[in-house]
């Protein structure tokens, strides 16, 4: 009898296996992962083996081929004889920079605007609204295309170019008044761009390099004494003025002490095209200010949402205290409102970045337009798919890590 | 090798006309859309039909049968991306079980049509008519294939493909054929895994510039810092960059996927000059808003030679796409025609008896995989190469293209068809 009861109990305990609820999950887990695996595995086997069987080449050896074909606008330097390799890492950086100076720019509107919606003032407060309400729900490629063909198309030919700069005098049919001069700044818009000179620095310009490094280090050491000071005896230290006046005036020294090194070289018209200066290209610029126009409008709203959501009487202890408004609002609005508003700011930069690919609609070649270039030149899909994937996932994460990281900074420290 | 006289060759090498050359085919006179053949028109239609499929072909890890199932709706998806469909292509280029089955004809027997990768919307080449039907030089083509097989050609469905898709459908075994406008070159016949079955219009590249806005241009050469508009992913932007290079010029592209964009950014005066197949420039000249003001500059800097493509490792199926286009071309030259086929097959002449499978135990048909009146199915179905010229994009269509060189290589032009026999 005795080796029965061992028998039973083996069969219960066993069976009691199968009935462990944790067990049972860790089973399923497995066979999951281990079904995902297998799927995983089919479908590149199956890819491979039907790209061999249509003699379609695979791989991604095509990168280094010549890519002979020339891209209008990079920040290093390409040619047709360039790598498809070195084309996508133009088309890249292109992506950043549009989604870099887009995020700033975006940023800066939205603040502005959002705290206008919650303005005092009534013609403020509704234009900022009206703002809001346009630009949020108008899609974000008729935008990119309102800018490129309604605004920057129209503008004159390069021999008519609008010249910027300021008239001392302005002309009528009856005569000139004022002085006959135009105090130009050198710049030019028309439809191929933006023309600005372009800075040329000489000798001894590192010693203006030098000088705004140490400016900043400077500001940084009197902010922190002046907060010691504070903090000490309560007594405050115009920072921003100080630091103002040394970012501003050791480099001016600097520049005066190298001898002024610098020279501008302005755009100058040719036969087709102004040449020579910076030039800013129609479809940066269009693509850019849709995007920060666009993307701000969202902002804006966090930003107000953000602000709105921090309790009243913040605000009225804030005036209790004896803070004036522009005080109240840096010093006790703004950093709690901060907390409510980095979260979805983040995603409003993911969007920015990703909506950047839709710079392909009008010809800015950024990582999707040169992608898509290669792609129709190769026939290499699947790879040049992967690639895009694999890269905005990448800008993406790399776009939250630094919104966390930046966000548990400003997270309310409890002492 | 010399099928014309040498007075009439443009030297490739240095990729102009020479200036004592006579060219008195006049490539200046041929009005056509094949620069549109890179047209992305943005159909909605056209975009979900494909979407659709895509989208099917991933889902149901499509074995090539299986395709008869999918829906063929053209219901509008409007604003959807070309990029999904790229990529749900390339989705169905991993999942599909078969992509390149090695029998196509059985395949498209078994459906009953074959299934035509053609151009989105691009007249005289391959656009829907009032009636929603498909027609063109490029359709044609479709369906002659169509008619050698099932002796009729309306058996035959159209897939509209932009010049991004193209490809994709193709090598994906979405469609059965590309005749689409599509430059036969080197890489797409090697690494893109395609064949091409022969050359149904000869093309060339030019410029177009505004000649009120820029006077005293009269060549390509004289176009060093110009801004220049281009289609990407196109043949017409590498050679635009091999020409520039070679001369020793500078130029700044301005590249756009879609055709009605650089349309717009040209007639807006972003770019000084068009670039794109010399026919084609004539053709968009006549959409832009002040046609008389622009010229087309006399040199051509490529050969555009465009025409169908099918996928490698089916020797049967691109030997029914090659021959039902030499058939054609035959028809013309035996005088042919979709009115006197029928008497024609009674001609005593051995050539023409033998064209239209009317000799005794002629085998040639059947050895193509076709019955052995697939010719005369063809000339009832479509008419000979002239006739489909003529009607779709010369005398008789509102292009008036001179054939140029697409006339048959007796009358000076580089059309020459392999015997039947």
């Amino acid at each position: 009898m005795a080796s029965q009861d061992v028998a039973g109990r083996a069969d219960s305990s066993l069976a009691s296996y199968f009935n462990d609820p944790k067990i049972r999950g860790i089973v399923y887990q497995v066979l999951l992962f281990v079904a995902l695996v297998f799927f995983i595995y089919w479908v590149v086997g199956n890819t491979v083996e039907n790209l061999r069987r249509s003699n379609i080449s695979s791989g991604f050896a095509f990168l280094n081929g010549r890519s002979g074909f020339d891209i209008s606008q990079s920040l290093i330097s390409f040619s047709s004889d360039s790598r498809y390799s070195r084309a996508l890492v133009v088309g890249l950086l292109n992506t950043l920079l549009v989604a870099g100076v887009g995020i700033v720019t975006a940023s800066i509107i939205g603040f502005i605007v959002g705290i206008g919606r919650l303005s005092r003032n009534w013609l403020i407060r509704k234009l900022c609204m009206v703002y809001v309400e346009v630009f949020r729900n108008i899609p974000p490629l008729l935008v990119i295309f309102f800018w490129y063909f309604g605004v920057i198309s129209v503008l004159p030919a390069p021999r008519d170019s609008i010249a910027l700069g300021i008239p001392l005098g302005f002309e009528t049919s009856y005569g000139f008044y004022g002085l006959d001069y135009f105090l130009s700044f050198g710049s030019y818009l028309n439809n191929r761009g933006f023309f600005l000179p372009k800075t040329m620095w000489g000798e001894g310009a590192w010693l203006i390099a030098a000088a705004i490094v140490v400016a900043i280090a400077m500001v940084w050491f009197v902010a922190r004494k002046a907060r010691q000071r504070q903090e000490a005896t309560g007594q405050q230290f115009p920072v921003f003025w100080t630091s103002v006046a040394l970012i501003i005036g050791l480099p001016l020294l600097a520049f005066a002490l190298a001898g002024f090194p610098l020279t501008l070289e302005f755009p100058t018209a040719s036969t087709f095209n102004l040449v020579g200066g910076f030039q800013v290209k129609p479809e940066f610029l269009a693509l850019y200010l849709a995007l920060s126009f666009y993307t701000a409008a969202f902002i804006a709203e966090i930003v107000r949402a953000g602000i709105l959501g921090v309790n009243k009487g913040q605000t009225e202890a804030s005036y209790a205290l004896g803070l004036r408004s522009g005080q109240a609002l840096r010093l006790v609005i703004i950093p709690q409102a901060m907390r409510i508003i980095i979260p979805p700011l983040t995603s409003q930069y993911l969007n920015l970045t990703k909506n950047s690919s839709l710079a392909i609609a009008i010809g800015y070649p950024d990582l999707v337009a040169i992608g898509g270039t290669i792609l129709n030149q190769t026939g290499q899909s699947i790879e040049i798919v992967a690639i895009w994937m694999v890269v905005y996932l990448g800008l993406s994460l790399a776009t939250s890590a630094f919104m966390n990281w930046f966000n548990a900074k400003m997270a309310l420290v409890e002492r | 090798m010399a099928i014309r006289p040498s007075k009439w060759s443009f030297s490739v090498e240095n990729f102009q006309t020479p200036a004592d050359s006579v060219i008195p085919l006049d490539l200046t006179k041929i009005i056509a859309f094949d620069a549109v053949r890179e047209r992305e028109h943005g159909s909605s239609a056209a975009c979900e039909a494909t979407f659709r499929k895509w989208a099917g072909t991933a889902l149901l890890l499509s074995h090539e049968k299986n395709r008869d199932l999918i829906p063929n709706n053209r219901k509008g998806l409007v604003g959807m991306k070309h990029t999904v469909k790229v990529i749900l292509g390339a989705a169905a280029l991993g999942m599909a079980a078969s992509a390149a089955s090695a029998a196509t004809l059985d395949d498209v027997k078994a459906k009953g049509f074959v299934q035509c990768g053609v151009n989105t919307a691009l007249a005289g080449f391959s656009a829907p008519n009032d009636k929603g039907e498909w027609t063109g030089f490029d359709v044609d083509l479709c369906r002659a294939v169509a008619a050698a097989i099932f002796g009729d050609p309306t058996k035959v469905k159209f897939t509209p493909t932009n010049a991004k898709e193209r490809f994709t459908a193709l090598q994906s075994g979405e469609i059965d054929l590309l005749s689409r406008n599509t430059t036969w070159t080197l890489s797409r016949d090697t690494s893109l895994g395609f064949n091409f079955a022969g050359v149904n219009y000869y093309d060339g590249q030019g410029f177009m510039i505004n000649a009120k806005k820029l006077p005293g241009v009269n060549s390509a050469l004289q176009l060093s810092g110009a801004s220049i508009c281009v289609q990407t992913g196109t043949t017409t932007e590498l050679n635009l960059a091999d020409y520039f290079k070679a001369n020793n010029l500078e130029y700044n592209p301005v590249v756009f996927e879609k055709l009605e964009e650089v349309n717009a950014a040209y007639d807006s005066g972003r770019c000084d000059a068009y670039t794109t197949d010399q026919s084609g420039l004539y053709s968009i000249r006549l959409t832009l808003a002040a046609p008389d003001d622009h010229v087309v500059l006399p040199e051509i800097i490529s050969k555009e030679p465009l025409g169908p493509a099918v996928r490698q490792g089916d020797d049967q199926w691109m030997d029914i796409v090659k021959w039902t286009l030499y058939a054609m071309v035959l028809a013309e030259e035996a005088g042919i025609t979709q009115a006197n086929v029928e008497e024609m097959k009674n001609s005593p002449n051995p050539d023409i008896k033998r064209i239209l499978g009317q000799e005794a135990d002629s085998k040639l048909g059947t050895d193509l995989g076709l019955s052995n009146d697939w010719v005369v199915n063809i000339i009832k179905g479509v008419g000979n190469y002239g006739e489909s010229f003529e009607r779709n994009i010369g005398q008789g269509s509102p292009l008036k293209i001179a054939r140029g060189l697409n006339a048959l290589w007796t009358k000076g032009g580089l059309q020459y068809a392999m015997p039947i026999r």
